[in-house]
C-alpha cells in the first residue's frame, strides 16, 4: 500500500460512508469511524454529534502507534485489533489495508463478540475499497493531467490564509 | 502525509515540532492555542506527565480558511523532547508533511540541539521520508536569555539546509506565528509541487 498523500473523491466516499453506516446498524454500535494511521479523519456514521472527532482522531491513531511500536517490540508485525473497555462506553479499533483504522464505539445493547464478528466483515468490504482508492491515488499522482486543488495556488492565497 | 477529502471539500496536513528536551515546543503550541480566534481552533490536547513534560505528543488542530474552495486544516503536534522517549517519537513523525525544528538558544544546549537534529534525520529516515526535501524551518528559541548562543552559531551549527529562520520567545510569543505562518506556506507550496 502506498503511504503518500491520498485523495477521496466524493464517489468513494460514499461507498466508504455506507459500509460505515451498515456496520454501526448491524453491530447495534452507537459510532463508527475511519481515521488514516496519520491521524486523520476520513468518514464516521452514527450519532458523533456531541464527540470531538478530530480529537479522537488523532488520538486514535496515536494509540494505534503506540501498540504497533510495542507489537514490533515483540516481535509482532502489529496487534491487528485493540480493544478498551469503559464503564459505559467501549471502543474497538482494528486495522484496514495496512492504512486506515476502523473505529467501533458501543456500549450495553451491543457485544465484543458481536462487534468483533461485524467489523470482520465490513472489514473485507472496506479493504477492498481502499485498495481500490489507493491504487487510483498512485496512479493520479502519475498522471500530471489530473491536477488537484493546489495546483494552481499562488503566493497570494497562501498569505490570504493568515489574513 | 496530506490528506485530500473531495467530499468535505477538505485538505488536512501534519505539521511535527520537534526538539531537544524543554526548548519550547508545547509552548508554541499554547501560545498558538492562545491566540488563535475560536472558530479556527480545534481542542489542545496534551499527553502529559504529571510533571507537565510531555509524554506522548500535544495536539492542536487549526483551520486556515479556504483556498480554491477547499478548507485547509493543519494538525499541529509536538514531539517529546527527552532522549528517552524516543520510541514515541520516531511514531508521531509518521505522516508529517513538515517540520518547526525548535532549538534551545541557551550554550548549554548546543550539544542537544545537535543530538535532537541528528535524531529527526534518523528517525524521518525510518519512515522513508528525506529530511533534505521535507518542508522545514527553523526557531531559535529563548532569545531573552543572557546565556544564548549567537544566531550565527547556531546557524552553522544546526540550519545545513539553509531554510528560513525565526528568533523566538515562545513564552511571549514572539516568533511562534511567524514559525507557523513559514512552516504552513512551504507545506502548502510543497504540496503544489507534488501535484
Amino acid at each position: 500500500m502506498t503511504d503518500s498523500n491520498w485523495v477521496l473523491h466524493e464517489k468513494d466516499f460514499k461507498l466508504v460512508q455506507e459500509e460505515l453506516t451498515k456496520l454501526a446498524a448491524l453491530a447495534n454500535a452507537k459510532i463508527t469511524f475511519l481515521v488514516d494511521k496519520d491521524g486523520h479523519l476520513i468518514a464516521s456514521a452514527g450519532d458523533a454529534r456531541n464527540l470531538d472527532t478530530t480529537s479522537l482522531a488523532s488520538l486514535t491513531a496515536g494509540n494505534m502507534a503506540a501498540s504497533g511500536g510495542i507489537a514490533k517490540l515483540l516481535g509482532e508485525k502489529e496487534f491487528t485489533f485493540l480493544f478498551h473497555e469503559g464503564e459505559k462506553d467501549h471502543i474497538h479499533l482494528s486495522v484496514i489495508a495496512q492504512r486506515v483504522i476502523l473505529v467501533v464505539i458501543f456500549d450495553e445493547r451491543s457485544s465484543l463478540g458481536l462487534v468483533r464478528l461485524r467489523v470482520r466483515k465490513s472489514g473485507e468490504a472496506l479493504t477492498e475499497i481502499f485498495t481500490v482508492i489507493l491504487n487510483a491515488t498512485e496512479k493520479e499522482a502519475q498522471d500530471k493531467e489530473n491536477r488537484s486543488p493546489f495546483a494552481a495556488i499562488t503566493e497570494a492565497d497562501i498569505d490570504r490564509l493568515f489574513g | 502525509m496530506s490528506f485530500i477529502n473531495y467530499s468535505g471539500k477538505e485538505i488536512n496536513c501534519k505539521i511535527v515540532y520537534y526538539g531537544p528536551g524543554l526548548c519550547g515546543k508545547t509552548t508554541n503550541l499554547n501560545f498558538i492555542y492562545k491566540r488563535a480566534s475560536p472558530e479556527t481552533k480545534g481542542k489542545l490536547i496534551s499527553l502529559a506527565t504529571e510533571t507537565e513534560r510531555t509524554l506522548f505528543f500535544d495536539f492542536l488542530p487549526l483551520s486556515l480558511g479556504a483556498i480554491n474552495g477547499f478548507k485547509i486544516r493543519f494538525h499541529l503536534y509536538t514531539v517529546p523532547g527527552q532522549v528517552f522517549y524516543d520510541a514515541s517519537r520516531k511514531l508521531i513523525l509518521r505522516g508529517a508533511d513538515g517540520i518547526v525544528f525548535v532549538a534551545d538558544s541557551q550554550e548549554a544546549r548546543m550539544e542537544a540541539n545537535l543530538e535532537s537534529i541528528e535524531n529527526l534525520e534518523y528517525n524521518l529516515k525510518e519512515h522513508n521520508i528525506n529530511f533534505n526535501t521535507i518542508p522545514l524551518v527553523m526557531q531559535y528559541n529563548k532569545r531573552d536569555l543572557p546565556n544564548a548562543t549567537s544566531i550565527l552559531d547556531l546557524e552553522r551549527a544546526l540550519n545545513l539546509r539553509k531554510v528560513p529562520y525565526f528568533e523566538g520567545v515562545a513564552s511571549t510569543g514572539k516568533g511562534v506565528f511567524e514559525s507557523l505562518k513559514e512552516i504552513a506556506r512551504a507545506v502548502i507550496l510543497d504540496l503544489k509541487k507534488k501535484t
